[in-house]
């Protein structure tokens, strides 16, 4: 088993570390406090090609492998979780569903905007009564001729209102169940489509969540995605490689907490002596570090998964459940050894411990994973 | 048009640390770098490129691993790259890498070269001028502000207290300060292309019509006798409002005052 990058995912990674430090953490606290859009990282994502990492060339991608397009999110999200979450949203959640089951006219109209990011994509299949039992859906979808008409409303939905396109899921057929949700590629124009209220969270201040209105909207026929009835199974395998995603930032919150907290108790003296001259912070320290390496193990090894096998499900569900958890403990552990200092908006660790919460829940929550994994192991 | 910028692999001596007992450099683990002269060299290239449509080859001399920066070079949108590179050339102080150097471009066409101006590991500025010597083309050293104009190249050429407005026609050699302009970032997949699709020319000492004697250690006549920091001297004495004659007379008295004359 090889444990190595390869020169090239080597040199990505500098290239990723070294743009997050220069281009992004600036910004980081601003955005946050600010509660706005990292526009900037936006601007610069597209200039720079990071936004089709893991994408065929064909389609505009820059035609890397999965593992460097992961690891790109782990650096931006070291620094700023909140930009990683827009990179994360738009290319897992909003662009691949499209190559994998878009027709060769959805592939040509979609993919080349949405990967040299002239178009930022989203997600939407949260509703207000369809959270983890997402197969609840409400938001219906009816043929009328040569257009569905989509009625209903989506919430939580990352990069609402900034997004160019979303993939939409609703509900064509009822009596069904799970196999009655379709698929919809909704662009930000169509009629009937407007996005609702903001919410304002615990962390990730800077992403934008937002509610989907669907007011007779009217959604040409050409862009269902996939058959009618599959939207289920769009959803889930879609949610696989956000899943993964989602692991890739919690492990980049995890590390850029604990590069922090390394500086920290280098420099902060109590009785006489830095903090890192403790035995406790030396063992917290051994802890934490560890528990990021593993957490990384399983990262990039889903992320191997998801390019070489048909089924990365539960390799997806083990990473973000252990990379979720890793990444809130170490935060909390990290702003501990802070003190008093580590409370406040002073230092990172305050706006990292509050970011870490959220790949707890978001793409599935940790109990969700849970149910996956053992799913499997049970049957 | 077509352009060869020539960059050299060096350590990042932000990441040098001193081994605290011998006072010598620790070189391990450092990670190498394209020199900050010849990546803003690269730049003003790849700038021309894009607004007045160029080939850009970047080529270097030095070990196998001097491969990752070309490599690199390439993911900023370099076109080609040459890595010229033989045990022969090994020991090269100024003189024979500029003859070596000189000896390589002398294979490929070129309308403009550029060099920066120096390495951070050497720091003598000497190789770009000399390439230039070596191929009886003109040079215009610490380039700040770059002009093509058809045939022609205008520019600001930046010293301590004044700029010089220079303009030559192409060929020619320009050497490049760090302060021309913030280089662009690679791209992922400039990377996977530079590593994946693009090969590297390698040059050796065979494909060179040198002398032995004129490369590699054999061919360098600087003898290093020893490398060390120059302290500041303190600030000179300014005397104006002379005439030349007394001018000159208060310099002799000055020289033979420290017995210098």
């Amino acid at each position: 088993m090889d444990f190595t990058l390869s020169k090239e995912q080597e040199m990505a990674r500098t290239l990723f570390r070294d743009f997050a430090e220069k281009e992004v953490k600036p910004l980081a606290q601003e955005i946050d406090e600010e509660e706005r859009f990292p526009t900037e990282a936006l601007e610069k994502f597209r200039k720079y090609k990071f936004m089709g990492i893991p994408y065929p060339k064909e389609y505009g991608g820059a035609g890397c492998d999965m593992l460097t397009y992961e690891m790109c999110i782990e650096e931006m999200a070291k620094v700023c979780a909140t930009t990683s979450t827009m990179l994360s949203a738009h290319t897992s959640l909003g662009t691949w569903p499209i190559l994998k089951y878009g027709t060769p006219e959805q592939k040509a109209k979609y993919l080349p905007k949405l990967c040299t990011g002239e178009y930022l994509g989203a997600f939407a299949l949260t509703e207000p009564n369809a959270g983890t039992d997402s197969s609840a859906q409400q938001t219906k979808a009816v043929l009328d001729g040569d257009h569905y008409v989509l009625n209903g409303n989506k919430i939580f939905i990352t990069n609402a209102g900034y997004a160019d396109t979303y993939i939409v899921f609703a509900m064509t057929d009822k009596s069904k169940g799970n196999h009655g949700i379709s698929a919809f590629i909704v662009e930000k124009n169509f009629p009937g489509f407007s996005v609702g209220k903001k919410e304002k969270k615990m962390g990730i201040h800077g992403s934008s969540t937002c509610e989907l209105i669907f007011e007779n909207c009217i959604v040409p026929k050409e862009n269902l995605l996939g058959q009618e009835g599959k939207g289920f199974v769009i959803a889930m395998t879609t949610l696989d490689g956000g899943r993964i995603g989602v692991a890739a930032q919690a492990v980049g919150i995890a590390e850029g907490a604990l590069e922090e907290t390394i500086k920290y108790v280098r420099e902060r003296k109590q009785f006489g002596r830095p903090l890192s001259k403790f035995q406790n912070t030396q063992f917290e320290i051994a802890d934490m570090m560890t528990k990021v390496k593993a957490a990384q193990l399983l990262l990039y090894r889903a992320a191997k998964a998801k390019e070489t096998q048909k089924s990365c499900t539960q390799e997806a569900a083990m990473a973000k459940l252990y990379c979720a958890s890793t990444a809130m403990d170490v935060t909390t552990r990290c702003v501990q050894l802070h003190g008093g200092y580590g409370y406040t908006r002073e230092y990172p660790v305050e706006r990292m411990m509050r970011d870490a919460k959220i790949t707890e829940i978001y793409e599935g929550t940790s109990e969700v994973q849970k149910m996956v994994i053992s799913k499997a192991a049970l049957k | 048009m077509n352009i060869v910028v020539c960059i050299k692999q060096v350590p990042n001596t932000n990441e040098v640390k001193l081994d605290p007992k011998t006072g010598t450099l620790i070189r391990e683990g450092v990670p190498s770098i394209i020199n900050p002269d010849d990546k803003a060299g690269l730049e003003a290239a790849l700038r021309l490129k894009d607004t007045n449509g160029a080939h850009v080859t970047v080529l270097s001399m030095g070990p196998p691993q001097a491969e990752t920066a070309l490599r690199e070079a390439l993911a900023m949108g370099a076109d080609d790259a040459i890595l010229v590179t033989d045990r022969a050339f090994g020991g090269a102080d100024t003189w024979a890498t500029a003859h070596t150097i000189a000896a390589a471009l002398k294979t490929i066409p070129y309308d403009l070269i550029i060099t920066g101006r120096q390495a951070i590991d050497g720091d003598t500025a000497q190789v770009g001028p000399q390439i230039a010597e070596n191929l009886h083309i003109p040079n215009i050293s610490y380039a700040e502000e770059i002009k093509v104009e058809g045939d022609y190249i205008t520019v600001k050429r930046q010293f301590e207290d004044r700029y010089h407005i220079v303009k030559a026609k192409m060929p020619c050699l320009i050497t490049a300060l760090s302060e021309l302009n913030e280089p662009r970032y690679m791209t992922p997949g400039g990377i996977f292309d530079a590593y994946r699709e693009k090969k590297i020319k390698i040059v050796t000492r065979k494909d060179l019509d040198v002398k032995d004697g004129d490369i590699g250690l054999k061919g360098s006549p600087t003898r290093v006798i020893k490398t060390f920091t120059k302290s500041p001297k303190a600030a000179g004495t300014l005397v104006s409002n002379l005439d030349p004659q007394e001018a000159a007379d208060y310099m002799l008295e000055k020289l033979q005052e420290k017995f210098i004359i």
